[in-house]
């Protein structure tokens, strides 16, 4: 995973809320055995009306989308991640997001910012011309014009992104705690273990 | 003396390898459900990094999101090939990484082959008290027997795969509490339309929901899963309802549930699992349930819903100004005008099936008002997808298809079909579906598509006059 830390650029003001998984990617795009390629697919509904904010001379490329609340509903599909990521989307800022969602985008090197509706309005006021500056480090965006928002994230998920740390290597050096877990299990609840 | 507990936090505590310093935990999960749409990267990352299944005891593999509807044999019982040349290749790779790997495989042609979430629990497989994951956000399901069951994205299927657990910050609680007596034609499809219409699709985000009240407990199994199913369209990953007789008795005899001495030890761990007396929520939602209607869903997200008396609102009727815009979008895309009675609206397909209603008991409903009748003249396309080969066989010994199809509805083949269209099962663009599922995106049943969500009764309340109805209309 790439690491992340500060990027600049332009914020794509899409502001809409309840955006699903089913509208970043249709399930049509799901019939695939890779990860690759989901940005074609990224949007496809907005995307069929030629004068689409994505595909604008202005923003085609943006490494930041501002969205409005429960950002990425829906579905668990990874392929969310992977379509935003495949459009070079390295940022989401929106008010909230959904459980699954933000946790897909972390695992794929994408910064989930949440901040409150007064900062989103005036960061699509900004985004209408000018770039937006996210720093996951000292948790803040800006702007060129004196705007300074500062947001949380759990302390896991920033080291997660700093670093692009794949958590699968971090769990399997607990590989003694989880057999400890299992032996333990098997006296507690014996039967747990699938009875066929 | 303990502090007093709720049912998710007493899941969580069993569940527990390690915390972190930062808080993060190490979450042992005890069983794991596999389809073929969102494992293929998993498996294909298992592989480039050299690593194994930890656990394929704990494991269950079943294809559903992309088979064909309609008949997966031919007349001497060999399989036919699947059309679409993506989705072939999906399944094949299950049908491939499931034996590799050592992992319980149920086929596409097997008799007990179905939708994961009703296999699950219909195996035993699904248990009160343990953790349960999937590359599915309607994973939350399995809740409706006490199991905290979760979806989970691709790299944490792999995750799994890999670990048998998850690295997760715990939730916080909410309780949705219904009490009272549901009226007539009300099922446990109304009841959770009518929750998430209540809290909002992001109301229970960054919670886990427990469903309590006397009109819960007076639900069966299948309604109970039904609820938490939809758990995740009120932004929660996951729903509980806590065990009690009513699970015990559902689950006693299935084929991986436990036998013997091992059941009786089981039901005594199940019991201690409920709410204690004291424990409080981070957020209590109270709800009557005499004012709980047939209801279906006008926009674009599952928080759109009216009882089915009520009409088209008027975006400018709601106070928040993002949700006017949302509304406007969703009329535009809906085809519907503000102050629309819900029943005049016309409806061209019918789907009843989906993980949220295909169970046998919703085989009953949609029987019950379809018996003796048949479906309006201008309905073009109405299926009935049992949700598993099971359900499939208990309908058709109980006569059931055959009401279906003398009243000109297609009875089909296991899977997930026009719940979100990724198999044939597409509703065309403009036109309008009555569908049980959970989901009333944009899109979500094929480009273009506008869905109405409703109950199982309800889908055959419309197929019958070919307009969203109200089905104690049709009780009388």
């Amino acid at each position: 995973m790439t690491p992340l830390n500060e990027v600049d650029g332009r914020a794509i003001p899409l502001g809409l809320k309840n955006v699903d998984t089913d509208v970043i990617i249709p399930a049509h795009w799901l019939k695939t055995t890779t990860r690759e390629g989901m940005g074609r697919g990224a949007f496809e509904a907005i995307r069929k009306d030629p004068d689409n904010i994505f595909d604008s001379a202005e923003y085609k490329g943006a490494p930041i989308l501002i969205a409005g609340d429960n950002f990425g509903c829906g579905s668990s599909r990874e392929h969310a991640a992977w379509a935003l990521g495949d459009l070079g989307i390295r940022v989401v800022i929106a008010p909230s997001y959904s459980d699954i969602f933000s946790g897909n985008a972390v695992k794929n090197g994408i910064l989930p910012v949440v901040l409150p509706q007064a900062a989103i309005d005036r960061l699509m006021e900004v985004a209408q011309t000018d770039p937006v500056h996210v720093d996951l480090e000292n948790q803040t965006v800006t702007t060129q014009f004196q705007d300074r928002f500062t947001f949380e994230i759990d302390p896991f998920r920033k080291m997660c992104l700093l670093e692009g740390l794949d958590e699968i290597s971090i769990t399997e050096k607990s590989a003694a705690a989880i057999g400890a877990y299992e032996q333990k299990l098997a006296q507690d609840r014996p039967w747990l273990q699938p009875s066929l | 003396m303990t502090r007093p507990r709720t049912l998710y936090e007493k899941i969580w505590d069993a569940h527990v390898v390690e915390q972190r310093p930062d808080g993060t935990c190490l979450i042992f999960i005890d069983r794991h459900l596999v389809h073929e749409v969102t494992s293929p990267q998993a498996f294909a990352g298992l592989r480039a990094s050299g690593r194994t299944v930890r656990r394929p005891d704990l494991t269950l593999a079943v294809p559903d999101h992309n088979v064909p509807t309609t008949a997966r044999l031919d007349a001497s019982g060999n399989k036919l090939p699947i059309a679409d040349p993506e989705s072939a290749a999906q399944l094949a790779a299950l049908e491939k990484n499931a034996p590799e790997y050592g992992i319980r495989y149920i086929d596409a042609v097997a008799p007990e082959q179905g939708i994961v979430h009703v296999v699950g629990p219909e195996q035993g497989f699904s248990l009160p008290g343990t953790t349960i994951v999937c590359g599915d956000s309607h994973t939350a399901c399995h809740g409706g027997i006490g199991a905290l069951a979760f979806g989970i994205g691709t790299s944490e299927v792999e995750h799994v795969l890999a670990t048998q657990t998850l690295l997760l910050q715990p939730s916080k609680t909410m309780e949705v509490r219904v009490e009272g007596e549901v009226g007539p034609g009300v099922s446990a499809k109304d009841i959770i339309l009518h929750i998430t219409g209540t809290i909002g699709a992001a109301g229970g985000t960054g919670h886990v929901i427990e469903y309590t009240g006397s009109a819960i407990r007076a639900l069966s199994i299948e309604g109970r899963l039904t609820i938490s199913n939809m758990a995740i369209e009120g932004g929660a990953r996951a729903g509980l309802i806590a065990p009690d007789e009513t699970t015990f008795d559902y689950l006693k005899g299935r084929p991986y549930a436990p036998k013997g001495a091992d059941w009786d030890a089981a039901v005594a761990w199940w019991k201690s699992l409920a709410t204690d007396p004291g424990a409080t929520y981070d957020k209590v939602v109270i709800i009557d349930a005499a004012d709980i209607a047939p209801s279906v869903t006008w926009g674009t997200s599952p928080e759109d819903v009216v009882p089915i008396t009520g009409v088209v609102p008027d975006p400018a009727s709601f106070a928040d100004p993002s949700k006017q815009v949302a509304a406007a979008k969703s009329l535009a895309y809906m085809g519907l005008e503000p102050g629309t009675r819900m029943q005049d609206v016309p409806v061209e397909n019918i789907f009843i099936g989906s993980c949220t209603n295909s169970r046998i008991e919703d085989m009953r409903a949609a029987a019950a008002v379809i018996k003796g009748r048949k479906k309006a003249a201008s309905v073009k396309w109405a299926i009935v997808v049992p949700g598993s080969g099971l359900v499939k066989a208990q309908a058709e010994a109980e006569g059931l298809d055959r009401i279906f199809t003398d009243a000109g509805l297609e009875w089909r083949e296991p899977g997930c079909s026009a719940c979100l269209a990724m198999n044939p099962d597409k509703v065309p663009a403009g036109e309008r579906c009555a569908s049980t599922s959970n989901r009333n995106f944009v899109g979500r049943q094929g480009p273009g598509s506008r869905t109405h969500l409703v109950s199982p009764a309800m889908a055959a309340a419309a197929a019958v006059t070919g307009r969203l109805t109200d089905v104690r209309e049709l009780m009388a």
